[in-house]
């Protein structure tokens, strides 16, 4: 059985595995963090415990987000240090076992590409299954 | 099972907390190897370990500390002398003691390391060599009576009754004591000590050990007859005998008894006495807590303490005075919560010092040294989480002290120093921060050594050498790479270098200082801040944006009005300065510092507005200063790490949550600095950066004399600049001075010196170039300050000119260099008559023939 908590950026549905995910927040100012690489968007105050916030936007090279829109945190605990992850909107939890994987579709960016395990498609999109532990492996890090 | 590995858990720290208390008895006892009193607790401890790992069935351990128990009763009883083999013996038995019980710890089993040739060595060492017809061990209370006897003849007359309430609590011990007698009586007899068998000991031991884990119980049950024993001032039999007459009737405090039978004195009892009554105080006032736990609590009192800050900043809008009250009452009782917490803490810095002894001890033997060590101000506490961070390098600067400070005894005796060297360990609170400081009474360090090594290695470069004071060149060696043995010994000299130190110490927010005299030896001085967790913070906006400073960096704040910016900072190609009082700042803007304005962009008058304040740092003993957009308040702040991305990022300390949520990150002062250069740049601390590996350069001062011609001054000639009022220059005799600094200063105008033409008086106010040295001072008057500018070899030409060395190209312009000897000269002609020598003058004369060869 696996499920994948999923969201959206821009026009693509993306998904980590739901057991990385710690919770979800719609937060609130970021404190951005000057010299730090560009897909660190900076860092947030959850509750008294500083986590930095990754901008997936950034990350996966799809532009910049509208300036509009509150993002999302999805705080994902990976190698025991709770990360934010920005994201446009937020989707629900998806049981996708029994859909159809497969490997990550060549119309999809190669900067993108790389970051993905693979794709799910579902009746009526794909959904990309995002590997955490590579969108968080940022140079310099 | 669960039950037995917690009587082992329990087994193991106790053990450890007994070995540490061993080795400072071991070596207590080599300084003083005659007190009973001591060779009594160490007896006490292995005897316990021993009785413990004989009924957990650890029959290694057991065969170990039996046979140290063994060569211990021997040295108590007096029959054999503490010599320095025996002493290493036991201290080795310690050690393997250690292995075993880490053994125990890991893998639950003893392991399979080989004791026996120790166990030789304590069994050989049991007899005085060569073999004196060795005396029974039934011998033993006989020969612990004959000692007794001068006591006996001593203590005669001496023995007036006790007072009445040590009397009442001496019958009631005795009393006690008989009940007691059966269990506890035979432990102090040294003869059963000898022939238990195993299992014996085994059994009985472990009433021992049950009475040791409960401490309280412990020590209510302890008798003034076993304390007197214990402690080696009377006999077991003394006892004994004092007993039985109790229990024939003879109603008087044993204490009474013994010393009226002459067994031991009044003022041992009473001594007793009061050791028992403290012991039991200790016990029933204190508790043992997991630390875990008060680092949780810790953390907790942290969260308040945000949670305080960000209640008090929501208050002042809210307009609700018993809100504020409570607010109030809320405010204080976190700051004292805050304040107690931070103490459970705290740990006296006597937790890493007692195992210094030890690695002086082993190293001093190691290097055929030898060393005195002596501590002042052991009590001092600090947090454990600073204490568990200097532990390395406290010991590694000790090791250093031990391993090239002091000399060996033949060269302290040739040298006229008693042979035994002194290391000396100081520690001290003072302006809310613990200062360590680490003595020695060696060789001292060596400039001239480690300026050779230090060009050696390509550290620094031989122009920044020339510039250094004797003193800057001692602190080369905490240069990284740089190591002062001149051959890797045993101990010292493996790569971790006191560049190590320096790191760790400022990891923490610390400081490290060495100062030494040749031949006298070195001071290192750490200064460390008292805690980690929480510290008082500066918060200073910047483009919109707040982040906090720690408090201890910090000297003074300056404001910039907009008059005052702009005749205070002035840009020197591209390095701006700020006159403070009169001295050089170099200054750093945050922004570009924080690249969110390119460098260079402040450089044109117009952007003034932006940096208003200068916030005046302090970093590895040079100031500079920060200039901010906006200074906000000063608050506590909870230091929280960053996340693995921003590690990375040396400007960042850490971050913190302000009252209203914000979370804003905290500045590194020292990094500021080096990234900005400015401990690089700056005049008289070119020395202090080993970074700048660039072509050797000499900075100068480029001044404009009159007329637009330009002039250059070096700059290590230049120790102020000034801005005096026209008027209040005065002739005397018709050289023209001013009062400066308590001191009549001479002034020489360059361009009369110079032979410059141009009138250039209109000005109310006159620029200075001041020069001193020693007490005298010199003012040269110029026109305007223009610019420092680094001096690269080979740009010099010589110019055969009065009051000129040459001429050097600055940018793309000739600018004639100063001879400043001469302009002094022709200031103040007696100058460099008194007291100095002709050798001082040194950096301008110098440059000056060398120009002219």
């Amino acid at each position: 059985m696996t499920q994948l908590s999923t969201f959206h950026i821009g026009k693509y549905l993306f998904g980590v595995d739901v057991a990385l995910v710690q919770e979800i927040v719609r937060l609130q100012t970021i404190t951005p963090v000057p010299l730090s690489s560009p897909e660190i968007a900076g860092l947030i105050n959850l509750r008294g415990e500083v986590l930095t916030a990754v901008d997936v936007r950034t990350r996966l090279g799809l532009g910049p987000a509208d300036p509009e829109r509150e993002p999302v945190n999805v705080v994902v605990r990976v190698d025991e240090e709770p990360v934010s992850l920005l994201v446009d909107e937020i989707g629900g939890v998806l049981e996708v076992s029994q859909v159809p994987f497969e490997s990550t579709p060549a119309t999809v960016d190669a900067s993108v590409r790389d970051l993905l395990v693979g794709a799910y498609t579902l009746p009526d999109r794909l959904l990309l299954s995002l590997d955490a532990r590579k969108v968080l492996a940022l140079a310099g890090a | 099972m669960e039950a037995i590995d917690e009587i082992v858990a329990e087994f193991l720290v106790e053990s450890h907390e007994n070995l540490d208390q061993l080795d400072r008895d071991l070596l207590a006892l080599e300084q003083n190897p005659d007190s009973r009193e001591l060779l009594a607790s160490i007896f006490r401890t292995i005897h316990t370990i021993k009785g413990t790992s004989g009924f957990l069935a650890f029959h290694r351990l057991e065969q170990l500390t039996h046979v140290g128990e063994n060569l211990l009763s021997r040295l108590r009883d007096g029959r054999i002398q503490l010599t320095e083999d025996r002493a290493s013996a036991l201290l080795g038995m310690v050690d393997a003691v250690r292995i075993l019980l880490a053994s125990i710890e890991q893998t639950g089993s003893e392991g399979d390391v080989d004791h026996s040739a120790l166990i030789e060595t304590l069994s050989a060492l049991l007899e005085d060599a060569p073999a004196q017809g060795a005396s029974k061990i039934s011998d033993a209370t006989e020969t612990a009576e004959t000692e007794q006897t001068p006591a006996v003849a001593e203590a005669e007359g001496e023995g007036e009754p006790a007072e009445a309430t040590g009397e009442q609590a001496d019958h009631q011990d005795a009393q006690d004591a008989q009940d007691a007698d059966h269990e506890h009586g035979d432990h102090a007899d040294p003869e059963d000590d000898h022939h238990e068998d195993g299992g014996h000991a085994g059994h009985e031991d472990h009433d021992q050990t049950a009475a040791n884990t409960e401490p309280a119980a412990a020590a209510h049950h302890k008798k003034i007859g076993e304390v007197l024993v214990d402690a080696g001032v009377t006999s077991q039999d003394a006892v004994e005998i004092a007993r039985m007459e109790q229990g024939l009737g003879d109603s008087r405090p044993l204490g009474s008894i013994l010393v009226d039978h002459g067994s031991t004195t009044h003022a041992a009892v009473e001594g007793a006495l009061e050791a028992n009554d403290g012991r039991r105080s200790v016990v029933e006032s204190s508790v043992r807590v997991d630390v875990e736990l008060l680092d949780s609590l810790m953390r907790m009192v942290g969260e308040l303490v945000l949670a305080r800050n960000q209640l008090v900043s929501r208050l002042d809008d809210a307009r609700d005075s018993a809100l504020a009250r409570s607010a109030q009452r809320l405010s204080l009782v976190t700051s004292e919560l805050q304040e107690q917490v931070m103490k459970t803490r705290m740990q006296s810095v006597d937790s890493v010092w007692s195992k210094l002894p030890r690695v002086v001890r082993d190293l001093a033997r190691q290097c055929g040294r030898q060393v005195r060590l002596e501590m002042e101000g052991r009590d001092t506490e600090l947090d454990r989480s600073v204490l568990e961070a200097i532990k390395d390098p406290l010991t590694h600067l000790v090791r250093n002290a031990v391993d090239h400070g002091i000399e060996s005894p033949s060269d302290r005796i040739a040298a006229g120093k008693p042979a035994e060297g002194l290391l000396k360990l100081r520690a001290y609170h003072e302006a809310g921060q613990v200062h360590l400081e680490i003595m020695d009474d060696g060789a001292g360090i060596d400039p001239e050594k480690i300026a050779a090594k230090a060009l050696e290695r390509g550290l620094i470069s031989q122009s920044q050498l020339a510039q250094m004071t004797a003193r800057e060149i001692t602190q080369l060696i905490f240069l990284p790479g740089f190591s002062t043995a001149g051959e890797v010994t045993n101990v010292s000299g493996r790569g971790v270098g006191m560049d190590v130190v320096k790191t760790r110490i400022e990891a923490i927010g610390g400081s490290v200082d060495v100062s030494s005299k040749r031949g006298y030896g070195s001071t290192l001085r750490l200064t460390i801040p008292l805690t980690l967790a929480i510290i008082p913070a500066l918060t200073i906006g910047c483009a919109g944006r707040r982040y906090a400073v720690p408090q201890v960096s910090v000297l003074e704040l300056v404001r910039l009005s907009g008059e005052h910016a702009r005749g205070g900072v002035e840009l020197i190609s591209g390095a701006p300065v700020y006159r403070l009082r009169g001295s050089l700042l170099p200054l750093v803007r945050l922004d570009e510092q924080l690249g969110l304005v390119p460098a260079g962009e402040h450089e044109s008058p117009d952007h003034e507005e932006r940096g208003s304040f200068i916030v005046v740092l302090q970093a590895e003993q040079q100031r500079f200063g920060l200039v901010v957009d906006d200074v906000l308040d000063t608050q506590e702040i909870v230091v929280k790490p960053l996340g693995r991305h921003l590690k990375g990022i040396p400007l960042y300390a850490g971050a913190t949550i302000l009252g209203d949520g914000t979370v804003v990150l905290i500045l590194d002062a020292t990094t500021l600095a080096r990234r900005s250069n400015v401990l690089a740049n700056t005049a008289g601390v070119a020395a202090t950066s080993a970074a700048d590996d660039a072509e050797p350069v000499d900075p100068i001062l480029v001044v404009e004399v009159a007329g637009g011609r330009h002039a250059a001054i070096p700059l290590d000639m230049v120790t102020r600049l000034e801005e005096i009022a026209n008027t209040s220059i005065e002739k005397v005799g018709g050289r023209e001075v001013v009062q400066y600094r308590g001191h009549i200063m001479p002034l020489v105008r360059l361009a009369s010196l110079l032979g410059a033409y141009g009138e250039s008086d209109d000005a109310d106010s006159v620029q200075l170039v001041v020069y001193t040295r020693d007490e005298r001072s010199v003012g040269f008057v110029v026109d305007r300050i223009l610019d420092i500018a680094n001096e690269r070899p080979g740009t010099r030409s010589d110019i055969d000119d009065h009051a000129l060395v040459g001429s050097v190209v600055v940018g793309d312009r000739v600018v004639e260099l100063l001879d400043v000897q001469a302009a002094v000269l022709a200031a103040d002609p007696a100058f460099y008559d008194v007291p100095a020598t002709e050798h001082e003058v040194g950096p301008v004369g110098a440059q000056a023939e060398e120009a002219l060869a």
